[in-house]
């Protein structure tokens, strides 16, 4: 370091010295970043337990330095309910990306949601499956292309896009659901605003907290990382807006 | 003397896994178990366990798995459509190499099938019934007292070998009421440093995972596996013999059908027939070494099988004698009980 | 006057991804263009020390936490 000056920023230590196997420029790895930083700042490392899904995050236990359990496809969302039903005092978080939280895991994911089980769900949405190579999600946006809708999402036949956030916050036992980005700086900023509120939520005992990113995959969509942020502003945030849709009554 | 009661399987079976000191139970209801689901329900606030029922059986046993890897004792109990479900979690459980017990109450398949009792899932059960080289250890009580004893044995064996451990019921057994001696409560459960509950600056972190993506990993993940099955086939065989001592028609059945075959051996002895019984207590590790020995000794002259299925466990009878002898095998399917003289018939007619 | 500042990018670790150059609101940051890291990738570095103002925007922008923000004391 040169003289004269302090160091203001550095890597968390509590997101481990290896080299992230994302694409570049992917939102994974930011968000990744920030839970490790948050860790960190809240002295939560010997408290927290993360379940990691089936999907490109299926490695996060080899990236952020607290205990893990890897779930099946689809099923983070019961080994949480169980983790924090057994542990609860420990901070529990459930990352899931959306085949894993809106497809094959829906019903493990809205039962909790009812149930208030308090632990929280980080949702990457990216509209895309991104580690089988780039199928259509139950997040894949009307008329994108992917590998099983290659002309397109067609409404008729697939549905429209599941708006996850709007739907969680219907239960009571859902006490906080936010959605956000990560597609610029300050957008980064209130992500991890916004996951370290769930965190303080969770904390309360005040029951399921949300945050769905709303989220990138230059690789799968088939662009640079700075198209694929532009993608998210243009094309992902108006069909998913970004707000709080739910918190807790004062 | 412990306390005596007069109970359902069903509900021995859950009266002992709180007294195993189970921390989680997560099920759903399916005849003909849920009342174990409801007996834990009733007994939930004034014990110090957590029970959820689940949304599935596939939740069940995910959470299931996610108890087991916090490091609670925890179960779940389902009947055959459910335990079908249950069999990714179960290869899960038992690659990750986490404790767990799961009692499947069979009734009559394939399909939706009947609620009446059958032994038709004994394939899934000690076979595997999920994808991959893997083993669970195999209880099959005979009666209430054996659900009660058996669910002790199975979260004890669970935690000392880290593996699940099914208890392979029928609805019979589940639903019949005999008196009952409850274990003791569990005192003292064993530590479990490798569970997931928060990293500690004295350790690692703990990564609860049945992912291998090396085949080289891989490979040593199996190779510890079938290690650890090894030891298990040489240390927990478990098996009764009823009047085997001179014994030449071998009888061989478990689970319901057992106690009616003990009336056969009764039956053939008064017409003059040696006939004995025996027990799997353990369907898997099978008693494999016993059998062979039954088939090696002079005295024997054949054995004969009775299930409740098409031929399942008369496989691996087969197998262990290994053409020395003859084997024979008699069933019902489809929820029937056989009656102890159309077993008896069936054996005399093979000794013609 | 603005905090100055400067910014180390590990280069190894740098995936080239641009998100830091296209976010520092003073343009100070580049790819080089004519050298890449073991894994074959442009990597991102520091072309212009002197417009930093150590906002961290690089820093808070990157995807795999490759740059610490150092700031000139008071």
């Amino acid at each position: 370091m040169k003289t004269g000056y302090e160091k203001i920023y550095e890597r968390p230590k509590t997101l481990l010295p290896t080299r992230m196997h994302y694409c570049p420029g992917c939102m994974h790895s930011i968000v990744h970043k920030l839970i490790a930083e948050l860790v960190e700042e809240m002295d939560l490392q010997e408290k927290t337990v993360g379940i990691c899904p089936v999907g490109c995050s299926v490695f996060a236990y080899d990236y952020i330095d607290i205990d893990w359990q890897e779930a099946a496809h689809g099923r983070a969302a019961a080994l949480a309910t169980a983790v924090k039903r057994m542990l609860p005092d420990r901070l529990v978080l459930s990352y899931q990306g959306d085949g894993d939280l809106a497809s094959i895991g829906i019903a493990e994911t809205i039962h909790a949601c009812n149930r208030g089980e308090k632990f929280t769900f980080v949702f990457i949405n990216n509209a895309i499956y991104g580690m089988t190579g780039g199928q259509m999600a139950p997040t894949t946006l009307e008329g994108m292309k992917s590998t099983t809708s290659p002309y397109g999402r067609d409404p008729k036949t697939a549905g429209m896009p599941l708006k996850m956030c709007e739907l969680v916050s219907q239960f009571d036992g859902v006490a906080f659901a936010q959605r956000v980005s990560c597609n610029n700086p300050a957008n980064v900023r209130r992500t991890k605003k916004a996951i370290k509120r769930a965190f303080e939520i969770q904390q309360q005992g005040l029951g399921t907290t949300f945050i769905e990113v709303v989220s990138n995959c230059p690789s799968n969509w088939k662009c640079t990382p700075e198209v694929s942020m532009d993608r998210v502003k243009e094309e992902m945030m108006p069909y998913y807006p970004l707000g709080v849709y739910k918190e807790p009554q004062s | 003397m412990g306390d005596i009661k007069f109970m359902k399987g069903n509900e021995a079976l859950a009266e002992a896994a709180i007294r195993a000191g189970m921390k989680g139970y997560f099920g759903y209801p399916i005849t003909p178990q849920s009342e174990v689901v409801e007996y834990l329900a009733l007994e939930e606030p004034k014990r110090d366990f957590v029970l959820v029922q689940a949304e599935s059986e596939v939740a069940s046993i995910n959470m299931v798995y996610g108890a087991a890897g916090a490091g609670a004792r925890t179960m779940t109990t389902t009947s055959s459509p459910g335990y079908s479900l249950m069999q990714e979690g179960v290869s899960y459980i038992a690659c990750a190499e986490i404790p767990c017990v799961v009692a499947n109450v069979v009734r009559g398949g394939p399909g939706l099938g009947t609620i009446q009792p059958s032994q038709g899932d004994y394939f899934q059960a000690v076979k595997g019934g999920g994808h991959g080289d893997y083993r669970l250890i195999v209880l099959a009580p005979n009666s209430v007292q054996e659900m009660a004893d058996h669910t002790m044995l199975a979260f004890e064996l669970a935690d000392k070998y880290l593996n699940p451990v099914l208890i392979l019921s029928d609805g019979a057994i589940g639903q019949i009421m005999e008196k009952v001696e409850l274990p003791e409560p569990v005192k003292d459960l064993p530590e479990k440093p490798w569970a997931s509950t928060g990293k500690t600056p004295d350790r690692e972190r703990n990564v609860i995972s049945s992912l291998y993506i090396k085949s080289e990993q891989m490979e040593q993940k199996n190779i510890r596996l079938q290690a650890k099955y090894r030891k298990i086939e040489a240390n927990e065989v478990r098996v009764e013999e009823y009047r085997m001592d001179d014994a030449e028609v071998v009888m061989m059945a478990y689970g319901v059908t057992s106690r009616i075959c003990k009336k056969v051996v009764d039956l053939g002895r008064e017409k003059g027939v040696k006939m004995g019984l025996v027990r799997p207590i353990t369907v898997w590790p099978f008693p494999t070494e016993r059998l062979s020995e039954l088939a090696n000794d002079d005295k024997v002259k054949m054995f004969v099988t009775a299930e409740m299925n098409a031929g399942q466990m008369v496989e691996d009878v087969r197998l262990a004698v290994d053409g020395r002898k003859p084997v024979y095998f008699t069933g019902r399917m489809g929820g029937i009980l056989p009656t102890p003289e159309e077993i008896l018939d069936f054996t005399l007619k093979q000794m013609k | 006057m603005p905090a100055k500042g400067y910014v180390e990018i590990d280069r190894e670790i740098c995936k080239g991804c641009n998100l830091c150059v296209l976010n520092c609101p003073t343009k100070c940051l580049a790819l080089n263009t004519s050298d890449t890291n073991s894994h074959g990738l442009h990597y991102a570095y520091q072309a212009e020390e002197e417009k930093c103002i150590a906002c961290m925007n690089c820093a808070v922008m990157c995807p795999d936490a490759a740059i610490t923000v150092y700031r000139k004391k008071d």
